[in-house]
């Protein structure tokens, strides 16, 4: 069974994206929204975790998330694949379950 | 009535919560009522100062440029905490760029962002008359 995992919220603020990357099985897929982006900016404690679970999990994350909050592209962890929000709905239908870290 | 010293600590990223926004626009009228104004940045408050946020894709309000009006207002107290900054991988340069023109030296334009230390801010807290939280 495939599971996405949703994390909204900032892993600065919440430990909702440390859950997350504990309880995530391989092959499991995790996408970043809202306050979750923040997680992506190099150089940050929350990227090197993410960077370590890359070659276990498929990371994507909410571009229009990111334009709002002014992380460029350019300032990002590599491996990252963007997605609009049409991206997003399709990406929930090819899983077979949604787990939203709140 | 003698005027009172205002710090308003920021602890919030800009978009997930309205505590940024509000916060804002309560510093803007208690600017507006002459009161001496001071903002700090801490943890993820800091994310509120970056640049090129563009809210064009999310349906909300973008108030980041509106950050740029405090200085006509006279708030040129701004302090962004160093370790905030560094425990999420950004420095003073991704930040908007704040200035103000200083009356007592011929309005020369002066930069309002001040990156300090956990400990410069804590006695900048500790001088404040009022603390309010956002």
């Amino acid at each position: 069974m495939s599971v996405l995992h949703i994390v909204n919220k900032s892993p600065f603020e919440r430990n909702s994206l440390d859950c997350c990357l504990r309880l995530a099985k391989a092959d499991s897929a995790i996408i970043l929204i809202e306050d979750g982006i923040y997680a992506l900016q190099k150089n940050s404690a929350a990227a090197d975790k993410l960077q370590q679970v890359l070659s276990k999990h498929r990371i994507y994350a909410l571009q229009p998330d990111l334009q709002a909050r002014g992380v460029n592209p350019e300032n990002m962890l590599e491996g990252i694949s963007l997605l609009d929000y049409d991206g997003f709905v399709q990406l929930t239908t090819e899983y077979d379950k949604l787990q939203s870290w709140l | 009535m003698a005027s009172k010293k205002f710090l308003y600590i920021n602890r919030k990223a800009p978009h997930g919560s309205i505590y940024a926004q509000e916060s804002l626009e309560v510093v803007l009228i208690g600017a507006a009522f002459e009161q001496n104004v001071t903002l700090a940045f801490i943890d993820d408050g800091v994310y509120q100062l970056l640049q090129n946020q563009d809210t064009s894709g999310i349906g909300t309000k973008n108030f980041a440029p509106t950050f740029r009006a405090l200085g006509d207002y006279d708030v040129s107290q701004i302090y962004v905490e160093r370790e905030s900054l560094e425990l999420r991988g950004l420095s003073k340069d991704d930040l908007i760029p704040l200035t103000y023109e200083d009356e007592d030296d011929d309005w020369a334009e002066k930069d309002s962002i001040h990156v300090v230390s956990s400990l410069e801010l804590a006695d900048i807290i500790e001088q404040q008359d009022v603390i309010l939280n956002f």
